[in-house]
């Protein structure tokens, strides 16, 4: 019977089913960081367990860790809680050990969902969970990756295994070029403008067609990595060659005499022919312009040439009283056109955009200009140490700090507020992160999630423009 | 890991659809060690408000909160249920839940249970217009029921995540009864994929 690509994931790494279908499925990748992982490694310990196999666990801190003062070392972390939850990891992992570990202030740290893969740590064919939702990232690489909880991490850690179900089968095809100025993001943001932010929920998806295979590892991996935003745990792609060469010679992606075997396994990650998915839709590319969020879930999106919706023309009384809400906590009025809305922060970065292609796009658009005086803050925060050495081999550092924007040192930064990088009350942002959720950024912070491109541009110009016809 | 059997709780009602974990835990209050004490960052943001459900007076003690469809969405944060769990809550009742909450609430002995819309709608209607409105969810006979027993829904729950539930059964210990298949199938990979070990 022909297969979808989740269905041959799930197969290949199932232990054992129980009668009602609760399976015990095997995890080949488990990557960990300082916020999640704390509880985790005290429950191993309270009860006398030791990891599964410690080979497969890749650790880093990348959540709470602030993205400057890093000459000054330990001590620049401020925040007490965030230095103990650092130190706590530093700990459970020279205790219980890790295949690598990367931790604050090594040059090779970064946002865990960056690293895994810039270090060929995140292969084609596995089973990858961490204890962040954003997990689904990995799925660019043909992997069944996804999100857990921390007790979730502790059965991982003891057992090797996740108890779980298997999901339903979804396919998004996106057909044809997309324009210009036009990208991922766009692509993914228009995806759960469609479908919604609990329309993917139960549902692995399969993202296909010409427009993702058009697209490089990067531009994947910020497609799988907001299918969380659009509710499914876990997104994907199937294996083609710009996987395969962005593989070779990495860390530790295979060598010698198992390449080859590697790379013709990995060639079958792919949905067959006549496989039969649950659900499955369309979207035409060339009609997918640059889009802006206005409210606050990744679902209260339209394009840059459209207006705030206006709640009055809402029929559904429970959508219309979300809608008012989000538009009172956001400070904005019906009607009002993208381009006018002026903004006071930019932030480059987060596991959705700061890998070195974003960096690039964002860097021609600022060259030789110069950041709007009403934009307080305009933050580059580069996805790891690596994406920050090349991007400094490259020049782009000098870009963006001619420009007046930070250039900063890696990790989440602002597109969580747990570390010092945030809005304050009432600031609104530019952000090339994932949640515009209320207060995510920051209590009381305003966010507008965009491409790397289109934050660019806002923060050139101090209110959000179409980057089509801005030059 | 508590038992989970019968809970008679009364109801707190949250009238917004996709409630977010970064609302239900904001991150300020992420900066632990421990599984405890995130009870006081609980809707933290939206408790600023005096109007808050949480706030008013005819809501103190509840256990079972009310909630709409898509809850628990975004964060994979298990601190959503740990600080419902440490503010009092056992159980939340809504149309759907987001799945990675849902699978984190089953962990820790706290009850996430899926009703219809209409149902739903029908406790919310309730629960607006009875100050004091309680609710008996038996997991044994799978019913939320009123006190009075006028009102009972029924639902629906996976046999294993309710056998766990009902005994307190911590889930690692379960799992490693499956050892000698978890080595035997590690095995089996490592020869037939090596390139993955």
């Amino acid at each position: 019977m022909p297969q979808t690509l989740y269905d041959k994931l799930w197969d290949s790494h199932v232990v054992h089913v129980e009668e009602d279908g609760t399976a015990l499925l095997y995890i080949d990748r488990h990557l960990v960081h300082e916020v999640t992982s704390a509880q985790a490694y005290e429950g191993l310990r309270v009860a006398g367990r030791q990891p599964w196999r410690v080979e497969s666990v890749v650790a880093t801190a990348d959540h709470n860790t602030p993205t400057t003062h890093w000459e000054e070392g330990l001590a620049g972390v401020r925040d007490p809680f965030a230095k103990l939850q650092i130190e706590t990891l530093d700990a459970n992992i020279r205790e219980f050990g890790a295949k690598v570990y990367f931790p604050y202030l090594d040059k090779r740290q970064g946002i865990v969902h960056v690293i895994g893969p810039e270090q060929g740590a995140t292969l084609p064919g596995m089973t990858v969970v961490c204890g962040d939702s954003h997990t689904s990232t990995h799925g660019a690489f043909a992997c069944l990756a996804h999100g857990i909880g921390t007790s979730e991490v502790e059965h991982v850690l003891a057992t090797q295994c996740l108890v779980t179900k298997k999901m339903k089968n979804m396919r998004i095809n996106v057909e044809g070029p997309l324009a210009r100025g036009v990208t991922a993001k766009d692509v993914v943001l228009a995806i759960i403008g469609r479908i919604g932010t609990a329309g993917g929920t139960g549902y692995a998806i399969e993202f296909a067609g010409s427009t993702m295979r058009a697209l490089s590892m990067e531009g994947r991996m910020t497609v799988c990595n907001m299918a969380i935003e659009a509710g499914a745990r876990a997104g994907m792609v199937a294996v083609d060659e710009v996987t395969i060469e962005y593989l070779r010679g990495r860390k530790f992606a295979p060598t010698g005499a198992l390449w080859d075997p590697a790379v013709a396994y990995w060639r079958t990650l792919k949905s067959d022919a006549g496989a039969k998915f649950d659900h499955e839709m369309t979207l035409d590319a060339r009609e997918i312009k640059p889009h802006v969020t206005w409210g606050t879930s990744p679902e209260m999106v339209v394009t840059v040439e459209d207006t705030v919706p206006d709640p009055d023309k809402e029929k559904d009384a429970q959508r219309r009283e979300a809608m008012e809400r989000a538009l009172h906590y956001m400070g904005l009025q019906p009607r009002t056109p993208i381009t006018n809305i002026a903004i006071d922060k930019v932030f480059i970065g987060s596991c959705t955009n700061s890998r070195i292609e974003d960096l690039r796009v964002a860097a021609a658009v600022v060259k030789g200009r110069r950041v709007a005086r009403n934009v307080k803050l305009a933050l580059v925060v580069p996805g790891s140490g690596l994406v920050k050495e090349q991007a400094e081999r490259e020049g782009l550092d000098r870009i963006f700090r001619d420009a007046g924007f930070e250039w900063r040192e890696p990790g989440c930064s602002m597109c969580l507020g747990m570390n010092p990088d945030r809005l304050s009350a009432g600031e609104r942002c530019a952000s090339t992160s994932n949640r515009n959720f209320e207060g995510r950024q920051g209590p009381g912070g305003r966010t507008h999630l965009v491409s790397p491109a289109m934050a660019a541009a806002a923060a050139i110009e101090g209110h959000f423009v179409d980057i089509r016809r801005w030059t | 890991m508590d038992k989970f059997t019968v809970l008679n709780g009364l109801v707190a009602p949250i009238d917004r659809a996709n409630v977010d974990t970064d609302q239900i835990i904001p991150k300020q209050y992420l900066a632990s060690i421990k599984r405890t004490g995130f009870g006081e960052g609980l809707f933290a943001e939206w408790r600023k408000d005096a109007s808050f459900v949480l706030n008013q007076s005819r809501y103190k003690g509840a256990t079972i909160l009310l909630g709409r469809k898509n809850f628990g969405c975004g964060s994979s944060r298990e601190h959503a249920p740990w600080a419902l769990m440490d503010y009092g809550f056992r159980s939340v009742i809504a149309p759907s839940f987001a799945d990675i909450f849902f699978n984190n609430s089953f962990k820790n002995g706290f009850l996430p249970v899926v009703l219809s819309e209409a149902e739903v709608d029908r406790l919310f209607h309730e629960c607006n217009a009875f100050p004091g409105f309680r609710l008996v969810i038996d997991l044994e006979r799978q019913t939320v029921a009123s006190t009075d027993g006028a009102l009972t829904m029924h639902f629906d729950i996976d046999p294993f995540r309710k056998y766990c539930l009902l005994n307190g059964l911590d889930e690692i210990g379960l799992t490693l009864r499956q050892a000698d298949k978890i080595r035997a199938f590690e095995a089996r990979r490592k020869a037939q994929h090596p390139w993955y070990f």
